[in-house]
Formats: C-alpha cells, sequence, structure tokens
C-alpha cells in the first residue's frame, strides 16, 4: 500500500497527489510514467511522473478525471492508500543542451512537461515553453513553469486567461520568427493536440518528441495493449518509449486505438456515479 | 487384504475425470476437472505395477517418486504419499492440473504400451489438494545461514527456487513487477485450468512457513538493476519467464480487435475482466474470435474467448458467437495438451488447420472484420521434426472475424537485463545458463525457466529453480566457489 501524503485541487476535475513510494522515487527521471492500481477491484492506469523528491521518497501525479478510475481517485484524501504504485517505467527524457527548445503542454499534460523544462533548463538550455487549456479553470502550475522556463507562454481557448489561442499558434509563430534556432520541440497532452503540434513542426522540421499515454496493463512490454504504430512499425509505448518522434507517429490509429474500450469505460463509469450516488442517499437517510 | 495380481490390476480401466459438463461450463470460468474421489484414487493407484525399474520418473523433469506415492496412496496413507512427493515436487497441486503428463511421466508408463497409462497426473493433482486443505507435511526451515538472497520473478522457476532456499535457511526477497505473486501461474493460466486459490494457497503457505518476503510492484531493470541486486544480495534467481509477445509480421496488426493472448489473457485472469465491471478493467470479445496458434496459451485464449461471448451474451440476449482456432499446421501437430485441446472440442471452438493468415482486413473505423488466409499443406520436416506448412497457391480465402488474437509463442523480457554487464545471452534473447547449476556468465547470478529455455513448461521451470537452488546454496555455504 501507498500513503497519500498531500492533495491539491487544482479544479474539479484536476488534482495533484503526493504518493509515499521511495522505491520508485529512487531511480525516477523526467519522462517516465507510474502505474497505479487504486484497490483490489481497480485496473492499472499509467500517469507520467509530474515530480519527485528522492530524498523524501515520493512522486507526485496530476490527473484530470476522465473515468471511473480517476474520479474515484480524486475522491481519495491524504493518508488514503493506493493498492498498487509501480515503477519508473519507460525511458526517461533525453537531456543535454541543444541550444534553444520548445515545450509545450496542454491540460492535464502540463504536469509530466514541467520536470522536462526544468531538466532542460538545468542543462543550459534556452527554454520556451508554451503551456494551454480550454480554461482558466483547467490551468495549474503556472508559477512552476515560468521558473523551469526562459520564457512562458499561457493560452486558453476560450480567452479565459492569457492568450486566446491553441497552443499550435505561439508555437508556430515562435518556429517562423526563429527557424532553425529552435533545435527541439517537446509536446504532451491530449493525443490530437499532439497530433496538431507534429503537423504544426513537420514544415519546419524541428524534431519534435510527444509522449504517448495509451491503453496499458502492465507497462512492462508484456501486454502489447499499448503498441503505436509508427513508420518503422509498431511499438510499445510502456518499454520503447513513453517518448516518440511525433513526425512518425500514426495519430489516427493511436486516436482510434483509444476508443476501444469507450463503450465499457462508459459503462463503468455510469455504474461508478450511481453508486455513489446511491450511498449519498444512503448516508442523508441515516442522518 | 489379498494382493492383486498384475493381471487384476490390469483389468482396472483408467478412471475418467470428473468434469463440470461442456454445456455448464462454456459460461462459467470455474474449474473445469472437477478432482478424483477417493473411490477414484484407489482403483488408479491399484492400475500402478510398481515397476522394478519405474520409467516413469524418468519421464518428470524434476523425478517425482512416482511408485513410491502411489504405493502410499493405494495403501490409504495419504501422509505418507505427500512426504514421498514433497521430496522432489513442492507444488503437485499446481503440476497435477498443467503438466503435460502424456509426454512425461504417463508417456513413459508401461501400461500405456498395452493400454492406457496409470493417471499419475490425477493421483497427482489429488495428493496435492489434500495438503493444501489439510498441511499434514510443514515446510521446516534449516536455521539461518545470514546469508541473503533475491528470486527475480514468482513463476514457478522463481517460486520453486525461493522456497527451496529459504528451507535451508537462507533470507529469500522475491522482486515481482506486477501487483500479485504467481506469474504466467496467475496472468496466463485460466482460473478454469488453474484456480488462483490453488496458486496462492501454495504461495502463503510458503511465505509464512519460510519467512520468504515478496515485493510486488518492483520491475527489476527500472526499480532496481540488476547490478544493484548484486549490491545488496549474496546471490541473485532470474526465473523472469518468456513474458514478451510475438505478433505476427502481417497488414492490420494494430487494428482495433488484434491483441496478444497476452494482453487477453492477462485482462481476464490477472485483472478479472470477465467480472467487469466489478473488476475495473474490461475484457471483451466480438463475435467472431480467431485465436491464431494452437499450443496451451492458444487453447486458454480461446476458451476464455468462448466463455466471454457467453457471459456477454447473456447480459444482450443475442446469439454468443463463434470462435476459431487457427494454425497453420494440422491436428497431428498440435502443440497443446491432449487434455485442453480435447476440452477445447468440446466446448465447440472450431478448428481451422492449415490455414495462415497473410493479412487482417479492417472497415472503415478501424476495427477488424475479417482476415485473409491461405490454406497450407505439409512438406518436409523441418528443425523441429515436424513437417513444414507450405502455402497452396491460389487458395486465399477471407474469414469473417472481428477478434483477432495472437497466440504465437513469446520471448524473455530484456527488461532485466538493463545494465547486466558480462550476462550472455543467445540471438532469441535467452539468457545463457549452465543446464545443471544454472549458472550465468555473470558471477552470483543464476537463471532458470522460461528465460533460459524461451517458452516452455511450468514443471521444466521448476526443474531449472530446484537444480539452481541446490547449486546456489552450495555457493552461500562455501560448499563450492564461482
Amino acid at each position: 500500500m501507498y500513503k497519500i501524503l498531500e492533495k491539491e485541487v487544482f479544479s474539479d476535475v484536476t488534482k495533484l497527489m503526493v504518493i509515499e513510494a521511495p522505491h520508485v522515487a529512487r531511480n525516477a527521471r523526467a519522462g517516465q510514467f507510474i502505474i497505479v492500481r487504486i484497490d483490489e477491484n481497480g485496473e492499472r492506469i499509467p500517469l507520467t511522473i509530474a515530480d519527485y523528491d528522492r530524498k523524501a521518497g515520493t512522486i507526485t501525479i496530476i490527473f484530470q478525471e476522465v473515468g471511473k478510475s480517476t474520479k474515484q481517485l480524486g475522491t481519495m484524501n491524504v493518508g488514503d492508500s493506493v493498492a498498487t504504485f509501480v515503477g519508473p517505467l519507460g525511458h526517461p527524457t533525453e537531456i543535454e543542451n541543444f541550444g534553444t527548445v520548445v515545450c509545450v503542454g496542454g491540460g492535464v499534460g502540463i504536469a509530466p512537461i514541467y520536470p522536462i523544462a526544468k531538466a532542460l533548463k538545468e542543462a543550459g538550455n534556452t527554454v520556451i515553453s508554451i503551456i494551454g487549456a480550454r480554461n482558466k479553470e483547467l490551468l495549474f502550475w503556472e508559477d512552476k513553469m515560468k521558473a523551469a522556463s526562459t520564457e512562458l507562454i499561457v493560452c486558453t481557448d476560450d480567452g479565459s486567461y492569457g492568450r486566446k489561442a491553441l497552443v499550435t499558434d505561439p508555437l508556430k509563430e515562435i518556429l517562423a520568427e526563429k527557424g532553425a534556432a529552435v533545435k527541439k520541440v517537446w509536446a504532451i497532452g491530449p493525443a490530437i493536440m499532439m497530433k496538431f503540434v507534429a503537423a504544426a513542426t513537420k514544415p519546419f522540421n524541428v524534431d519534435t518528441i510527444v509522449s504517448l499515454n495509451t491503453i496499458m496493463i502492465d507497462g512492462t512490454g508484456m501486454c502489447g495493449g499499448c503498441r503505436v504504430l509508427l513508420e518503422e512499425g509498431a511499438q510499445f509505448v510502456c518499454v520503447d518509449g513513453p517518448e516518440f518522434n511525433g513526425h512518425k507517429v500514426d495519430w489516427d490509429n493511436l486516436l482510434s486505438r483509444l476508443q476501444f474500450y469507450r463503450k465499457e469505460e462508459q459503462e463503468a463509469l455510469q455504474q461508478y456515479d450511481h453508486k455513489c450516488k446511491l450511498d449519498a442517499a444512503v448516508a442523508k437517510g441515516g442522518q | 487384504m489379498a494382493q492383486m495380481t498384475v493381471k487384476e490390476r490390469m483389468k482396472i480401466p483408467r478412471q475418467d475425470m470428473p468434469v463440470q459438463d461442456e454445456h455448464v461450463r462454456r459460461s462459467n470460468f470455474d474449474e473445469v476437472a472437477t478432482g478424483f474421489t477417493p473411490e477414484h484414487v484407489q482403483k488408479e493407484a491399484d492400475r500402478c505395477l510398481q515397476c522394478k525399474d519405474p520409467k516413469c520418473i524418468e519421464g518428470c523433469p524434476v523425478g517425482v517418486l512416482i511408485p513410491q506415492f502411489i504405493k502410499a496412496l493405494r495403501e490409504g496413507d495419504i501422509v505418507k504419499s505427500i512426504e514421498w512427493m514433497k521430496v522432489k515436487n513442492n507444488l503437485p497441486a499446481i503440476c497435477g492440473r498443467v503438466c503435460p503428463q502424456e509426454v512425461q511421466c504417463e508417456g513413459k508408463c508401461v501400461l500405456g504400451k498395452k493400454a492406457t497409462p496409470v493417471a499419475i497426473g490425477r493421483l497427482e493433482r489429488y495428493v496435492g489438494d489434500y495438503e493444501l486443505a489439510h498441511r499434514t507435511c510443514p515446510l521446516n526451515k534449516a536455521p539461518r545461514t545470514g546469508k541473503k538472497v533475491a528470486v527475480v520473478g514468482t513463476g514457478p522457476a522463481g517460486l520453486t527456487c525461493a522456497v527451496d532456499l529459504g528451507r535451508e535457511g537462507h533470507e529469500v526477497t522475491m522482486f515481482e513487477s506486477l501487483h500479485g505473486p504467481g506469474g504466467v501461474l496467475v496472468y496466463g493460466i485460466p482460473e478454469f485450468r488453474l484456480p488462483k486459490s490453488v496458486v496462492f494457497g501454495e504461495i502463503n503457505y510458503a511465505v509464512e512457513c519460510l519467512g520468504i518476503k515478496v515485493s510486488c510492484d518492483h520491475v527489476i531493470g527500472r526499480t532496481y538493476t540488476l547490478p544493484e541486486l548484486l549490491n545488496e544480495y549474496d546471490a541473485v534467481f532470474l526465473g523472469t519467464g518468456a513474458g514478451l509477445p510475438s505478433f505476427m509480421r502481417i497488414p492490420g496488426i494494430n487494428l482495433n480487435g488484434v491483441m496478444s493472448a497476452n494482453e487477453f489473457l492477462t485482462r481476464v485472469n490477472l485483472m478479472k475482466g470477465y467480472l467487469f465491471p466489478n473488476y475495473d478493467t474490461p475484457a471483451k470479445v466480438g463475435k467472431k474470435v480467431a485465436v491464431i496458434g494452437a499450443g496451451n496459451v492458444a487453447m486458454d485464449a480461446v476458451r476464455c474467448s468462448l466463455r466471454l461471448q457467453r457471459l456477454q451474451a447473456a447480459k444482450t440476449g443475442e446469439d454468443p458467437g463463434e470462435v476459431y482456432i487457427v494454425y497453420r499446421r494440422s491436428r497431428d501437430e498440435v502443440p497443446a495438451r491432449e487434455e485442453e485441446f480435447h476440452h477445447a472440442e468440446e466446448e465447440g471452438v472450431i478448428f481451422n488447420f492449415l490455414t495462415n493468415p497473410v493479412e487482417i482486413l479492417g472497415d472503415d473505423k478501424r476495427n477488424v472484420r475479417a482476415m485473409r488466409c491461405q490454406r497450407m499443406q505439409l512438406g518436409e520436416p523441418d528443425q523441429s521434426g515436424r513437417r513444414r506448412p507450405v502455402p497452396i497457391e491460389g487458395s486465399e480465402f477471407e474469414l469473417e472475424v472481428d477478434t483477432v488474437i495472437m497466440a504465437l509463442g513469446t520471448s524473455p523480457n530484456p527488461l532485466v537485463f538493463v545494465d547486466a554487464e558480462g550476462l550472455q545471452r543467445t540471438k532469441w534473447g535467452t539468457t545463457v545458463a549452465d543446464q545443471e547449476s544454472g549458472r550465468t556468465t555473470k558471477p552470483r547470478v543464476w537463471a532458470g525457466g522460461d528465460v533460459v529455455t524461451g517458452a516452455a513448461t511450468v514443471i521444466s521451470a521448476m526443474g531449472a529453480g530446484k537444480r539452481a537452488a541446490a547449486d546456489m546454496h552450495a555457493f552461500l555455504t562455501g560448499q563450492t566457489t564461482w
């Protein structure tokens, strides 16, 4: 069992948790992920590491409540424990002094882009970061991203905070302005955002690294459920990634594979919501 | 009781294993074979001729003292029978269920030459189940040696190795990457063939009696590397199995509805997907499921599929659908355990022999809609001694399917070898290890089971774990050096 030591609520659906997991923290690096399972009936869900503290033996995760498991995790509090916490999994980000780099974080993808931006800046890069979300509510860690970047651009889809734009808009402007001076782009966020970031950088021929979050069970190369089609063939996100060259990913295949269990995900969520309502009604009735 | 004559013994028919009716069991995940009754056991044990030079023992990868345990059984002394069993085999309830007896002990039984062999596996299971329920044979631990051993992997090889070393008084820690121990016994083999309660019963007992520590959620190669383990432990055993699935190199393998047998079985068995949504991980199949391959894993996948189809149909009221085995060789080459093939046939699996998929076809939503296959014929024997399947020209046809499960064999997971300098591997990714001692090319590291042989059987992995444990003990107590 792994204890929740801290919890921060960024919005109704975005939450941060610091988990006590010294075995994961000791080797954790930017770009890697963990797998969490809430309880004995739970599913194994992969989440990219948002931060780690080797000394304290903790891992920070940030998640958005989209399905039954993340919703249930969101109800847990400091002092509660999760049944499974495995990692660090996948390859860490290759950090070097490349020169000027751009880090793009969309929605809950702001969390995993943070340790990458931070490590890149510490390695001497000029780090231009772009963070964005649908609205102000869903933004977080602006201060931390500011500290981890040389320059930070904030945007929202609806203009409720920062610039009213998609993250690809400032990205294209930067690429047009700086051209070949931008050596690499990292993008983490919803698959559709990463697809469009890759499409935006392609004409500029800038290396674009995306971090994929696919359906996964074990996270160690055993099930192959996470496989992604690249130009060179199928690869496993869990052991070959999670970072890949965004220009080589077959995005439409990835997007369709993410939908495969959609019906079951909805069924699980409905049953969970129903149970929550019943529990609440029972609790109310008991008062 | 007067001694029976050989003639009398040979007159007794081989006792059938009681099973759940195939029409009933197709809709549940309960164990198919329900086990011998004491009456079956008496009759079956009476069949054994107690050969002076027993061939059955030679057929067993761990050399179980078969005539001895059967003799005790027929004399009604089950406690003695268990003692004989445990001399060589710590996990009889598991072996009795999953060993391919027909090519091992029973394949060598002299009775098999004239009629049918003694049902050694069924007797073994009976003895194992009795021990699980009654615990008459405690696992004794020798005084502490002060030596620390890490066992990586908690499947059959690791488990056997850990128990033997624990009995010798060494301090054993087992590392498991998943959230529970058991390896392939838990994630791979379905409940209806090997109930999880049997596996956990054996593991918990060993852990309790011997003080073995089990560290789950530890991925060696990531959480700790092998060199890190060597800094903390006097010896390391690698029993990480062959967990990496193979996919055919044909177009369409990334369509929705194509998965590895590993993924499918892990969803169903480890994550209990057949109980979705009471368990969170979904496992689903379509109405026309093709499982490619014909080994034990393929049989497990196809039989899980037909059960899932019926559970799904019970909810929707629709027709459950069909399941197919698609295999490029013929019936004679089927590598699965005979009983599994037989059960699959009974349960209504449709077998497409001499059929090889060449492309998986999708619809406009990228879901599987069919498989383009070609018919094969058997040519000259290949390296494996089996006749090589050759395509028949112009025989291509479409098989309408919506789910494709690939059960084409597995290879060792390379993750454990991160930073493992000096540890030699073959071009197939298996670890080079001495067959007798299990020693690898890296000092203080032993290996055994599928990580060395490639995908094989539970019992051969147990045998390797046992042999390695003996050599590790000799090394740890200074009887041998590296």
